[in-house]
């Protein structure tokens, strides 16, 4: 995916979200030189290349109660990971989902699904549900609750010419 | 946790839908939800505010402008961690920093423009707190959902 200093200007100028106001494209396009229908067909590029996944909101899970953050981590069977972690991925209540490479012998887990809930029990049952889905084909799983947000910013594109 | 009404609860769900790219984004929205489109506005910069949207707009895909996204991990012993946390969290590349339950207690997703920084950025944390910096880059994305129901 290439992407030229325009684009790169508009991310930038974008990253840390979009105005909100009535109309945030024009006030972007006024405050970048540029006209809003050149600043809208460069974002709309952009999402068509996936470079732009979406415009939306991040919530912050703590403050809607979703105080139990348990990144659920399992060692499953190399040979099925692909067929198992989509089926993972798929469940409502996984929010991210992704296969990673274990570090043995600190660490044997090969997927990981964040799961979200308003109690440890809550986490708890969700993980059990995996457990069963996994079945056999998974040695060993583990869950880490996330005590404390320590960053949050997201990407941050430097200024570079 | 803060107070949220039902239309709040709404709104929130609907806004990790993905947005439209036209002149007045939020106006049809609005239509949609019975609110004047100032009214729509204000709510969501009052969720802004309260911190309950930690932020509302486009996602960057970093990798797919040439960057890479890698989950990385230490063991901070506990009577360092503040100060690992601070040496970590100085640096721009990271995205954001998780305390878990675990004796690997630190993991921090590190967003970079180019492939090549992810093991310059991590060698660089290892330098600086003398602890190694597990890498998990993802080898497959399975769906996903990224929605919370508010």
């Amino acid at each position: 995916m290439s992407i030229d200093a325009t684009d790169r200007d508009i991310i930038r100028a974008l990253q840390a979200g979009l105005p909100l106001v009535a109309e945030p494209y024009a006030q972007v396009a006024k405050q970048m030189g540029m006209s809003e229908e050149k600043l809208v067909d460069r974002l709309e590029a952009m999402k068509a290349s996936g470079v732009i996944r979406r415009i939306a909101a991040a919530p912050n899970h703590y403050k809607l109660g979703m105080t139990f953050n348990g990144m659920t981590v399992w060692d499953v069977e190399d040979s099925q990971i692909t067929s198992l972690g989509g089926i993972v991925g798929a469940l409502p209540f996984v929010t991210h989902s992704y296969e990673r490479p274990r570090a043995l012998p600190v660490w044997p887990y090969n997927l990981f699904a964040m799961v979200h809930g308003t109690s440890r029990e809550e986490v708890e049952e969700k993980r059990s549900h995996i457990a069963n889905i996994l079945g056999e084909a998974c040695r060993a799983n583990d869950v880490l609750y996330s005590s404390r947000i320590l960053k949050k910013t997201g990407l941050r594109l430097r200024n570079k010419e | 946790m803060t107070t949220l009404d039902a239309l709040d609860r709404v709104l929130i769900n609907r806004l990790q839908d993905d947005l439209p790219i036209t002149n007045r984004p939020f106006a049809q929205l609005a239509e949609e939800l019975g609110l004047s489109e100032e009214a729509l506005i204000e709510r969501i910069r009052h969720l802004r505010e309260t911190g309950i949207l930690t932020r509302f707009g486009p996602f960057f895909d970093a990798a797919a402008i040439g960057g890479s996204f890698c989950l990385c991990a230490l063991a901070a012993p506990p009577d360092r961690f503040d100060e690992v946390a601070n040496i970590v969290n100085a640096r721009p590349e990271v995205a954001h920093n998780y305390e878990r339950s675990h004796h690997l207690n630190m993991w921090f997703v590190l967003a970079t423009e180019t492939p090549d920084e992810i093991d310059r950025v991590s060698d660089a944390i290892e330098l600086e707190t003398g602890l190694t910096v597990y890498r998990f880059p993802k080898t497959q994305e399975f769906f996903v959902g990224f929605r919370v129901t508010a």
